[in-house]
């Protein structure tokens, strides 16, 4: 059992809880950054997968987790960040002034949409976002010369002073470079959330009536939420075609969309660890199907079949199973098991029980 | 006459998607949860009628098999209410949306795991006859769709505005807490329109199947009937039909006459297009909005 003392009123709006928070924080990104060191390179290329998701989850997370308006519709903007990312690159621009232009150009057009987007609210949002997943697909097709349409574009390595960053190439390097954008995007969010702006995101999901009647400018507010958050899942997107190296129309399906949203289900809506562990999830479960697939099959003695959608099939269940047992994701049940340990003997039952509520329409008064 | 045949064709496809739609619109009516696996549902119903009839299956005569596959299709969704959606209770409606469409995706690994993944078609006495009026020709299908769609949609509508029981499951939506006291026995309610909203996607299903082939990724109709049920307005039975019929016959009409590559688009654009010029869908049931 362990108790912080408050002894400051800085402590409250300080990105660390303690010191002993910290230092837990900063021992796990000197884990991970020495992570070539222990990694070989096929893990270490699914570990810079794992954190690709996790930044897109991040973006989906500010948006879906902390202003409460569900996007079916997130790879839409993965795609627009990496054709913006590749296009700019073959123009000749260096990589450093590209990649951030790539999220703020994002940004900018899911800034655009979100303002016809304002009016609508939950399930009629999901569809509008979700249109704009399947017309993503053809738009790419449409735009052709520009593009590249369904021939897709190809992307060897990028220059970064000098040094070149490739995914087959130099996997460390690559590494490096998603690991800084992730924890880049990682402390912004963090210090989004103490800020006036991420506080008016959660009271905007929290309950419309009452932000408005604290003085937060609704569409203002959820304008902001959706550029940030575009402008996020575009970095992501960026790097997403650097580590496919090549990419077309088809890639960024509105399945990614779906996965996407149910990815920081899992982990768990409206935190930011949620989108890491989703993400550990979405990267690793494709690996840990097919490891027990063959272990299955040896012990059966069985030759192994591939089982089409089997993925998904699982992926489904996993999900289905969260929801009904644990609504807050990866993330709440830790939180549980947490607090159980540091409030030893006193941890109760119902402490996180969730208020539930009747059903009214929206449709009539 | 061109013309006219590609609308017969068209409003055949579209009553399908309006089936669809219907199914949507029944749970959101009852219920105010959005079921985004109804087109996989759709799937699933073609594909238990396949199994019952087709000679490589069970091979049961047509007439027999079509209840038989109707009830199986009502059990499942009776079932799927009372295992899942029902401890859902109380739960926000976007946690509903992505329960819906994960049970989609375990709906089509199932069906790909029984029935396997080839496209299918329901051997079925309609099939190969034509219909001649005037110089038409028309697929005894897209007729026979047309008719019980239509037929469909009538006795849904009546059902819901006539009978007490349907008006019991618009009260459960409009006010879970006043229908309980009025004496609705909501969650029973809500089970049984799980189970017409089955029903319901057991016919998409039978015609679909005798019109073309499904496989096990025909759920993602699904997607289409959605935009057909929001450009109908969410929450009208007769809106979800028609929003069925446009998005129907929009398609052979853009396909013809609009450039390839733009056709495929019309149905997203429409949707997107009501849904910022008119939010809540061309037959809205909005009146006031709520605070």
């Amino acid at each position: 059992m362990r108790i912080v003392f408050k002894t400051d009123y800085m402590q409250d709006i300080r990105p660390w809880k303690d010191g002993y928070q910290l230092s837990l924080y900063l021992i796990l990104l000197a884990v991970v950054a020495l992570a070539p060191w222990w990694l070989d390179d096929f893990y270490l290329g699914e570990l810079t997968n794992v954190l690709i998701w996790a930044i897109a989850g991040l973006g989906l997370m500010i948006l879906t987790g902390h202003t409460g308006q569900a996007s079916l519709g997130h790879a839409a903007f993965l795609a627009f960040g990496c054709y913006a990312n590749v296009i700019l690159i073959e123009a000749g621009v260096p990589f450093l002034i590209v990649f951030p232009l790539a999220g703020i150009l994002t940004g900018i057009i899911g800034a655009l949409i979100a303002i016809p987007a304002l009016r609508l609210h939950g399930i009629y949002l999901a569809i509008f976002t979700l249109a704009l997943s399947i017309l993503m697909d053809d738009i790419i097709v449409l735009t052709e010369p520009i593009t590249g349409g369904v021939a897709g574009k190809y992307i060897g390595g990028v220059e970064i002073f000098g040094f070149l960053v490739d995914r087959w190439g130099t996997p460390r390097a690559f590494y490096w470079l998603v690991l800084a954008v992730t924890v880049l995007v990682t402390l912004g969010y963090i210090n989004l959330l103490r800020a006036p702006l991420g506080r008016s995101f959660i009271a905007v999901r929290d309950s419309e009536v009452s932000a408005q009647a604290m003085g937060v400018d609704i569409a203002r507010t959820k304008t902001i939420s959706f550029g940030l958050s575009c402008a996020v899942t575009g970095w992501a997107g960026a790097l997403m075609g650097l580590y496919a190296g090549a990419f077309n129309n088809e890639t960024f399906s509105v399945v990614i969309s779906i996965q996407l949203l149910m990815m920081i289900v899992i982990g768990g809506l409206g935190s930011i660890h949620g989108a890491f562990f989703g993400a550990i999830v979405i990267g690793f479960l494709p690996q840990f199907l097919s490891i027990s697939k063959e272990y299955v099959g040896a012990v059966i003695g069985g030759n192994t079949v591939a089982i089409p959608g089997l993925e998904f099939g699982v992926f489904g269940l996993i999900l289905i199973a969260f929801i009904l047992f644990e609504p807050m994701g990866i993330y709440g049940r830790w939180l549980k098991i947490r607090t159980w340990f540091e409030l030893f003997p006193f941890y109760r039952k119902d402490m996180f029980r969730r208020q539930k509520s009747y059903l009214k329409t929206e449709r009539l008064r | 006459m061109d013309n006219v045949q590609l609308l017969i064709s068209g409003l055949a496809n579209g009553c399908v998607y309006g089936l669809i739609a219907l199914g949507f619109v029944l749970i959101y009516k009852a219920t105010e949860a959005v079921n985004f696996a109804q087109g996989d549902f759709m799937m699933l119903g073609a594909f238990v009628t396949i199994g019952l009839t087709n000679t490589e299956y069970m091979g049961l005569p047509f007439w027999m098999a079509l209840p038989v596959s109707l009830g199986i299709m009502g059990a499942l969704g009776y079932a799927l209410d009372r295992l899942v959606i029902r401890r859902m209770f109380g739960e926000s409606q976007t946690a509903v949306v992505i329960l819906t469409i994960a049970l989609g995706f375990v709906i089509r690994f199932v069906a790909g795991l029984i029935w396997g993944h080839e496209p299918q078609t329901l051997q079925n006495p309609l099939a190969g006859k034509e219909v001649r009026f005037g110089g038409l020709v028309l697929g005894m299908e897209d007729v026979a769709v047309i008719i019980v769609t239509i037929l469909l949609t009538w006795a849904l509508y009546v059902f819901f505005s006539r009978t007490k029981l349907g008006l019991a499951m618009q009260g459960a939506s409009q006010n879970q807490l006043a229908a309980y006291y009025m004496g609705v026995p909501v969650k029973r309610v809500q089970g049984l329109i799980w189970a017409l909203a089955g029903v319901v996607a057991g016919v998409a299903g039978i015609l679909f199947a005798a019109k073309g082939s499904v496989d096990p990724n025909t759920g993602l109709l699904g997607i289409k009937a959605f935009a057909a049920a929001v450009i109908g307005g969410f929450g009208s039975l007769p809106g979800a039909l028609a929003g069925g019929l446009i998005v129907g016959v929009i398609e052979p009409f853009a396909s013809r006459y609009i450039a390839a590559g733009y056709s495929q688009i019309a149905p997203y654009a429409l949707l997107l297009a009501v849904l910022i010029f008119r939010p809540h869908g061309l037959f809205s049931q909005v009146r006031v909005k709520k605070v």
